[in-house]
C-alpha cells in the first residue's frame, strides 16, 4: 500500500513519543525522518536504533530530504514561526505541536474534517485537546455562556517550555474553548501537582448555560464525544457521570454542567500518568493520519 | 531581635472566610484604619489572588478592581499589595495592578513549582512593583528543598520570599528549620505566613522571628481561610511585650478588629473538628467552605473528604478535587 512520507521535527520528549506512536500503527504514514538539532539527543539515538533515518540539521535536514509531505513540528513556538513559511514554500503540510498557532486550532474529534485542505494546523495544548471536545459537546445541546476548565497535571510531566510560558498555555487553552468549544467566554486554569507517585492528568469542565436544558441530552452528547476522542486516545475517559448543578454566577443563578475527566497515557514513551503529553501526540498522530489518507485519496490512490 | 515588616492580609486571606463578599466601602474603611495605625503593608485582592473570581475559587460579589481602587485611595503612608497565583492570574492583571497603584505583587506558587513564576516576577519588576514570593504548603517540603525553590524566586527578582503555612500544619520547630534554611540561602528578606489550625499561628510567627524572619503576616481578628491566621492586633500586642516596637498603633487595630471586622464573620473561627482535621492532614485552608458545601450536598462527613484530600496530596487551586473525592466517597457509601 502507498504511504505518505512524514518527518518529525524536534527530537525531545514529544517528538520521541510521537515516533513510537507512528511506528506502532500501520496506517497511511511512513516515518521517513526524525530531525533534531542535537546529535546526542535521546530521541535521535532511539530513532537510529529503530533504523529510522535521522538528521541533526533540524529544518534544513527536513527540506533536504526528498518526498516529505507532512512535518510534525515538536520544537518551540519561536522555532515554528521560523519553520512555517519554509515548509509552506516547500509544499509541506505542518502539524504544529507548539503554541505558535500559525494555523487554526484543530481537535480531531471536532473540526479536523474542515481543515484537510490547509497546509498548517495547530494542536492547541494538552488541556485544549482534552477539554474543548467536552465544552463543544455541551454547547451543541445548550449554548454555553461561560466555560471554565481546570487542568491538573503532574509536576514531573510539565517541561521547561510550559513552565516558562504558563501564560501562553493558559490563554491558548481558554481561547480554544471559545473558538472550538463554542463558549461565549472562557477561562482555563492550569494546576501543577507534585504528589508522589505522580497523579494522572485530570480535567474539570464547568459549563455555565444560558438557561435550563435536558440533562440527559447533555450527558448523551458528552458520552458521544468521549467515544470519539477514545478512538485516538484510548485512555481518555469520564470520572463519574457529568451532572448539572445550579451555581451562583456573576450573571445570576444558572445551571452549570460539571464534567470530570481523566487521561491515562498509552505508555509509548512517557509513563502512563502523563496523559497530558500522550493526548498531544495521539491527537497529532490522528491529524497526520487523516491528512495522509486525504492526500492518498486526492492522488487517486485508494488508501 | 529586629523589627519585622508586618503585612495585614485581612482583605485578601479574609476574603476566603466571607466567600469573597467584601464591598468597596468595607475595604476603604479597613484600609483607612490600618493605614492610620501605620501598618506598613495591606494586602487586597480575591482570596486566590488577582483574577480569582471563578467557579473553582468562588465568584466575588464585587469587582476586585473596585476594591483595589478603594484600598489605594485610602492607603496614606502604607503600601498596597495584591496576591497573584500563576495560572489563575495572567500578566495583563499585573499591568493593571500597577496602573491601579498597587505597590507590591505577592506571587504564590505551590512550594515545589517556583520555576513557573519567572515570567511574572519579571513582569512585576518591569511594571515597577515590589515583589514577594509565596511558597504555599511549605509543610510538604523539607527545609533544603524549600530553600532551593526560594533561591529560584530570588534569581527571578523577588525582594522577599515567604514560608507559607497554608494548611496550618507546621509546629514551631519546623517553622524555625524552614525560615533558617531560607535565611542561610538568600540575601533578600524572608517572611512567614501562619494559619491557626493547630493553635500555633502566633507561636509559629514568634518562632519565625526567632529564626530571623524579616516579614510576617496577620489578619484582623484572624479573619482568614479556614480557621484563619495570626490576628494582627494580637501579634502587635505580643511584639510589644517582647519589646519589639513596630510603630503600629495597637489601640486602632483592637478597635477595628472589634468594631468593623468581628461583625462580618460568617462562621466562628474556632479550631473545630474540620479545621483541626485540615491542619492535621495538611490540607489547604481555603478548601474549608467548599468541603463543607460538598459534604452537605452529598451527605458525607467533611473530615472524610479532608483526610482523602490530604492522602492525595491536593495543592492550592484544586477545589475541583473536593467534588471528585465527595463523589467517590458517596459511591463507596452506596456500595456498602
Amino acid at each position: 500500500m502507498d504511504k505518505i512520507k512524514v518527518a518529525i521535527l524536534g527530537s525531545g520528549n514529544i517528538g520521541t513519543d510521537l515516533m513510537y506512536k507512528i511506528l506502532k500503527t500501520d496506517g497511511a504514514m511512513e516515518l521517513a525522518l526524525m530531525a533534531g538539532i542535537d546529535p546526542e539527543s535521546e530521541g535521535l539515538k532511539r530513532a537510529e536504533e529503530l533504523n529510522i533515518p535521522t538528521t541533526a540539521e533540524g529544518i534544513e535536514g527536513v527540506l533536504n530530504t526528498e518526498g516529505i509531505r507532512i512535518v510534525f513540528d515538536a520544537t518551540s513556538a519561536k522555532a515554528h514561526i521560523a519553520h512555517a513559511p519554509r515548509l509552506k514554500e516547500a509544499g509541506i503540510i505542518a502539524v504544529d505541536l507548539t503554541p505558535a498557532a500559525v494555523g487554526p486550532y484543530v481537535v480531531p474529534a471536532i473540526n479536523l474534517g474542515d481543515h484537510l485542505e490547509l497546509d498548517n494546523v495547530n494542536m492547541i495544548s494538552c488541556s485544549g485537546q482534552a477539554t474543548t471536545p467536552l465544552v463543544c459537546a455541551v454547547n451543541r445541546i445548550a449554548p454555553v455562556k461561560y466555560s471554565e476548565i481546570i487542568a491538573t497535571i503532574s509536576s514531573v510531566s510539565v517541561g521547561p517550555g510550559t513552565r516558562q510560558n504558563l501564560d501562553e498555555f493558559t490563554m491558548t487553552t481558554a481561547n480554544a474553548c471559545q473558538k472550538i468549544g463554542g463558549a461565549e467566554t472562557a477561562r482555563a486554569i492550569p494546576v501543577i501537582n507534585s504528589a508522589e507517585p505522580p497523579i494522572m492528568m485530570n480535567n474539570t469542565v464547568y459549563a455555565v448555560l444560558q438557561e435550563e436544558t435536558d440533562e440527559a441530552a447533555v450527558v448523551a452528547s458528552i458520552n458521544e464525544v468521549v467515544a470519539e476522542v477514545q478512538r485516538y486516545v484510548p485512555g481518555y475517559r469520564l470520572k463519574g457521570k457529568p451532572y448539572i448543578d445550579v451555581r451562583h454566577t456573576p450573571w445570576g443563578e444558572l445551571p452549570t454542567v460539571i464534567i470530570m475527566n481523566e487521561v491515562e497515557g498509552a505508555g509509548d514513551f512517557f509513563p502512563n500518568y502523563a496523559g497530558n503529553l500522550d493526548i498531544m501526540t495521539a491527537a497529532a498522530q490522528q491529524v497526520g493520519e487523516q491528512f495522509a489518507s486525504h492526500l492518498l485519496k486526492k492522488g487517486g490512490v485508494i488508501a | 531581635m529586629k523589627t519585622p515588616i508586618v503585612t495585614d492580609t485581612t482583605l485578601r486571606d479574609g476574603s476566603h472566610a466571607v466567600s469573597h463578599s467584601f464591598t468597596p466601602e468595607f475595604v476603604g474603611q479597613i484600609v483607612n484604619r490600618l493605614a492610620e495605625a501605620k501598618v506598613p503593608v495591606i494586602e487586597v485582592s480575591h482570596g486566590s489572588g488577582l483574577g480569582g473570581s471563578t467557579i473553582q475559587q468562588g465568584f466575588s460579589t464585587h469587582d476586585e478592581w473596585l476594591l483595589i481602587e478603594q484600598a489605594v485611595a485610602n492607603k496614606k503612608g502604607s503600601k498596597v499589595a495584591s496576591l497573584f497565583v500563576p495560572g489563575i492570574g495572567t500578566r495583563p492583571e499585573i499591568l493593571k495592578a500597577a496602573e491601579y497603584g498597587v505597590d507590591i505583587l505577592r506571587v504564590a506558587v505551590h512550594c515545589t513549582e517556583a520555576d513557573v513564576s519567572q515570567q511574572y516576577f519579571e513582569q512585576a519588576k518591569k511594571s515597577g512593583l515590589g515583589t514577594v514570593g509565596f511558597l504555599m504548603m511549605s509543610h510538604t517540603q523539607p527545609p533544603e528543598a524549600l530553600a532551593k525553590q526560594a533561591k529560584l524566586m530570588e534569581s527571578y527578582g523577588a525582594d522577599c520570599v515567604y514560608v507559607v503555612d497554608s494548611a496550618g500544619a507546621l509546629v514551631p520547630e519546623s517553622v524555625r528549620e524552614r525560615v533558617s534554611a531560607l535565611k542561610d540561602a538568600l540575601s533578600i528578606n524572608v517572611g512567614f505566613h501562619a494559619h491557626n489550625n493547630l493553635g500555633l499561628a502566633i507561636g509559629n510567627t514568634v518562632a519565625a522571628l526567632e529564626a530571623g524572619a524579616d516579614q510576617i503576616d496577620g489578619t484582623l481578628r484572624g479573619l482568614g481561610a479556614g480557621v484563619g491566621n495570626a490576628p494582627t492586633e494580637v501579634l502587635v500586642a505580643v511584639l510589644n511585650k517582647m519589646k519589639i516596637d513596630t510603630g503600629i498603633n495597637l489601640t486602632i487595630l483592637m478597635d477595628t478588629a472589634e468594631e468593623l471586622v468581628a461583625p462580618v464573620f460568617q462562621y466562628p473561627n474556632v479550631i473545630d473538628r474540620d479545621n483541626l482535621a485540615s491542619g492535621y492532614a495538611g490540607v489547604y485552608n481555603s478548601f474549608l467552605l467548599h468541603v463543607r458545601e460538598a459534604a452537605a450536598h452529598f451527605n458525607i462527613n467533611p473530615v472524610a473528604i479532608i483526610e482523602e484530600l490530604g492522602r492525595r496530596g491536593a495543592v492550592a487551586g484544586q477545589e475541583d478535587w473536593i467534588l471528585d473525592v465527595a463523589l467517590e466517597l458517596q459511591q463507596k457509601e452506596l456500595v456498602k
